[in-house]
């Protein structure tokens, strides 16, 4: 099929195109640097609106802990500028570049948005959508509409920014966004427990998360998995258990002696200091452990207390590797036959105190075979149904993305 | 009733009272159906008690299952309904319809389940949002966005305002503490979101729902994070010649990578109406004072504090105080805390405003509020969530005095425009509601509020949940699809089409 790419530079420009692709009824494929293009149902159209040059940082104040940028922004050129003025994004973006077979690094604010990432941090700073705090938007009917603001409480108004972050470019096409920024911690270390059970290890990472130490991520790594990321060592085959505490220096050193007293039942705990902790979480966040293959991968967000029990039960089942981030609210799982194995997968999740899977990483036509997100009750899938038609009446905005066309 | 006007009631259901009571008394058995004009009057408003209506008839459900019968009725005979919690909104959103429905939530009052391990609470819509803290508080733990009216709002409440509170800007909004919602649409479908688990599959409707002012459904389960209480907390409390020193320093804190747990300024006059009520020992010579909390593991807290000293002495803090102990930080909270009540005695009446704005613009928004002092000729006092850039006028006045409540409303309303003209919004954390109804136009292009309006369309087609309340205009729902088409003009000729 020939692709025709429109390049917008400019928000009036972009409407003016989806106000012609409403009128003419053309599908259009909605893409940043497309590299999270393998998200999701791939979706087939003839044309496609590449926001890449829809870029630039508008307003970026450290002191109003705000940043304003176009769609098409590079991450990276975001994430060096806040760095410069000691700042980040405190949900801590995961990068998808090399799970699926891309170049890590690229990826746009846009397709962030789109794609509701987030990272190891998730579970004490929430996710894209609790960090999006306005938008400027297009419509699939070809109207600019502004939603939010740049401030950080805010209840004027529906909240669209945060529904139409994680939409995948099925709403509407974002033009220009604004974000919460952070203080980077000044630093950080790792509490390592060594050689506990999947069971053990949520319990602990459990009691972690329900103590007074602020813990900012919380993974298990069984043994073949950090051994692959180079975590394990002569004295520790693994499996290893991670607790990541950042913050000021003495802090970091105060809550680690705590935490260590309190997980003292674990075993002994072990220090891993900023540099290495800090490779560590990245591996963890870009789920390094799966790179370089092509089995199916699936990401469950489930309880996290039940997590060893599930991952236990598909053992049984499947041939299946895993490993557990969120405190047991993430489990990053890989298919080793280079099957989905969906339907018993997501009869397991619902078993062990529900959840959901979505599948992550598989060849165009099984994404578009099998349901990519989760199937949904009939009645929130028509009230979704009849959002998106509020939204885009025409169905032009990235078809097919999330569910496949009625 | 004074200056919002509410939509007109429909004679057609006003003369089918009778037959609505009976059909409500047949799903709602007992004393679940209030009728009696003298019973329904605590009903009429809300703590915005500037308006009030009686409603049709007041129902109170205690089922599900009957919450969805009565919404199905509702929606089958084109009756409206208006969702109540515990009616503390302070901005009218349960303000009741002379046609419709008031259905209050307050029977549904139980904490159905606490999940230690997975930091989860789920609780029905009755229940307040300090009862959850009191669930928890034993195991050391609580739930963290906290409204000034905590002991009394609803937590089916807090979602549909999406309630703050002081400690947001390092805890969020009840929108980053929420997990999961079961809601009736007016169909009278029951439908789940999320859960125990972190992110909700498909759509954000969780977001969505979460400030929704009860215009998309009606809440009747919620589970929400808990977590575990700071080890520590300490404050100090900082006196400064100007406002502009004040907001400097507040802008210094953040810029050093500090996030406080609460971060409060009052103005002069706030200062000498809590002072006068409380005796604190609030500088009163000070023009803007700053209580900055900090909390945490007491390593952190006193290494932090210590850097607060510093920054506040460089932005010529004319008086530092570092509470020393529970009783002293309590201290200085107690006149923050009773700012509302300060200011109450020193008026007879009061209106409280809710603008958020960038920080570094609040030298700017203050002097523009003295000069509107002025032109309205009435007093105001200021109390501001600095962390957060959140701004609570009081505007003094005597609903006694002809005219005076008039020219406390429209002084609000300059308020509020000042506040977008700055790049800020109309309201931070009250809510819409009627109050910033009619305002929403100065913050948003009609286009804007026609795209919010087709959401509402998603869920309630007939706009029978809470008509009348954040939109200033009602577009039917069938008016708004319509698409303005360009059949015809090829704007873009190039493109291949199939």
């Amino acid at each position: 099929m020939t692709h025709s790419a429109l390049t917008p530079t400019t928000a009036e420009e972009t409407r003016d195109f989806l106000a012609y692709a409403a009128a003419e009824e053309l599908p259009v494929e909605i893409l940043g640097q497309g590299s999270k293009r393998a998200l999701g149902r791939p979706v087939q159209t003839a044309h496609v609106l590449d926001l890449s040059r829809l870029s630039g940082v508008e307003v970026y104040e450290p002191a109003e802990l705000v940043l304003t940028a176009k769609a098409g922004t590079p991450m990276a050129e975001i994430e060096a500028l806040v760095a410069g003025a000691g700042q980040e994004l405190s949900f801590e973006p995961m990068d998808f570049g090399p799970l699926l077979g891309e170049a890590a690094g690229k990826g746009t604010l846009g397709g962030l948005i789109g794609a509701n990432l987030a990272g190891p941090r998730r579970i004490k700073a929430g996710a894209a959508r609790d960090h999006i705090l306005g938008l400027d938007a297009v419509s699939g009917r070809g109207e600019i509409f502004r939603s939010g603001g740049r401030v950080v409480k805010n209840v004027t108004g529906y909240d669209l920014p945060r529904a139409l972050t994680g939409a995948y470019g099925t709403l509407a096409v974002s033009t220009l966004i604004t974000l919460k920024v952070n203080p980077r911690a000044e630093t950080s270390a790792s509490l390592a427990l060594n050689g506990l059970s999947d069971a053990a290890a949520v319990a602990a990472m459990c009691a972690a998360m329900g103590s007074s130490a602020e813990v900012s991520a919380a993974a298990h790594l069984p043994e073949g998995i950090c051994q692959r990321l180079g975590v394990a060592g002569e004295d520790r085959p693994g499996p290893v258990t991670l607790l990541r505490l950042e913050g000021f220096g003495p802090s970091v050193e105060y809550r680690f002696a705590n935490l260590a007293r309190r997980l003292a039942e674990f075993g002994p705990a072990e220090r891993i200091g900023d540099a290495a902790s800090k490779a560590l979480w990245q591996a963890v966040r870009d789920v390094i452990p799966f790179a370089g293959s092509r089995n199916p991968v699936w990401r469950v967000s489930l309880p996290p207390a039940s997590g060893a029990e599930l991952m236990q039960r598909l053992r049984s089942i499947m041939p299946v590797e895993g490993f557990y981030d969120w405190s047991g609210g993430l489990l990053w799982l890989q298919m080793l036959d280079g099957e989905v194995h969906d339907v018993p997968l997501r009869a397991a999740i619902a078993d062990h105190g529900g959840g959901h899977a979505t599948l992550i990483r598989a060849s165009a036509a099984t994404r578009a075979a099998v349901p990519v997100f989760q199937p949904q009750p009939a009645p929130l899938a028509a009230l979704s149904r009849r959002l998106k038609a509020q939204f885009d009446p025409k169905g032009i905005l990235n078809p097919g993305r999330m569910v496949a066309d009625a | 009733m004074v200056g919002i006007a509410m939509p007109a009631p429909d004679r057609h259901v006003l003369e089918r009272r009778d037959s609505i009571v009976a059909a409500l008394k047949a799903i709602v058995p007992g004393e679940g159906v209030i009728d009696a004009l003298t019973e329904m009057r605590p009903y009429e408003t809300d703590a915005l008690t500037a308006y009030r209506q009686m409603p049709l008839v007041v129902v109170l459900p205690e089922t599900v299952d009957q919450v969805s019968r009565i919404l199905r009725y509702c929606y089958e005979n084109d009756v409206k309904v208006v969702p109540r919690g515990a009616g503390t909104s302070l901005s009218g959103g349960a303000l009741p319809l002379a046609d419709g429905v008031l259905m209050s939530m307050m029977k549904f009052n139980r904490i159905l389940d606490i999940d230690f391990p997975n930091r989860a609470v789920i609780a029905q819509p009755g229940v307040t949002n300090l009862g959850i803290t009191r669930a928890v508080e034993h195991e050391g733990f609580y739930y963290a966005p906290d409204p000034s009216s905590q002991i009394a709002c609803s937590i089916g409440g807090n979602i549909a305002e999406n309630s703050g509170g002081v400690h947001c800007l390092k805890y969020g909004l009840t929108t980053n503490n929420v997990l999961g919602l079961e809601m009736v649409l007016i169909t009278g479908e029951v439908i789940r979101l999320g859960g125990k688990h972190m992110e909700a599959e498909g759509y954000d409707l969780l977001a969505l729902m979460t400030g929704s002012e009860g215009l998309l459904g009606v809440v009747t389960e919620v589970t929400v994070r808990i977590l575990q209480k700071p080890e520590t907390a300490r404050a100090a409390l900082v006196g400064f010649p100007t406002s502009e020193d004040g907001g400097r320093c507040v802008a210094d804190i953040i810029a050093a990578g500090i996030i406080p747990g609460g971060m409060e300024m009052m103005d002069g006059p706030a200062i000498q109406a809590a002072e006068d009520y409380v005796n604190a020992g609030y500088p009163r010579d000070a023009e803007a004072l700053l209580i900055v909390e900090l909390d945490g593991p007491e390593a952190e807290v006193d290494f932090l504090l210590a850097r607060v000293e510093e920054i506040a002495r460089a932005n010529r803090a004319g008086y530092l105080r570092v509470s020393t102990s529970e009783e002293e930080r309590l201290v200085f909270w107690a006149g923050r805390k009773s700012a509302f009540p300060a200011v109450g005695r020193i008026s007879p009446d009061y209106l409280c405003m809710d603008g958020t704005i960038p920080r570094r613009e609040l030298p700017r928004v203050l002097a523009g509020m003295r000069e509107l002092s002025v032109k309205h000729g009435l007093r105001c006092a200021n109390v501001f969530h600095a962390g957060d850039g959140n701004l609570h006028p009081l505007i003094l006045y005597d609903a006694n005095k002809p005219g005076e409540l008039e020219a406390a409303e429209a002084f609000g309303a300059d308020i509020l425009r000042l506040c977008v003209a700055v790049g800020g919004v109309l309201t931070g954390e009250h809510g819409v509601g009627i109050e910033k109804r009619d305002l929403m136009p100065e913050m948003f292009s009609e286009d804007d509020l026609k795209q919010q309006q087709r959401v509402k369309c998603a869920f309630d087609d007939k706009h029978l949940l809470n008509p009348g309340k954040v939109f200033p205009v009602l577009h039917r729902c069938a008016d708004l699809g319509m698409m303005h088409v360009h059949k015809g003009q090829l704007a873009f000729p190039d493109i291949p089409r199939f």
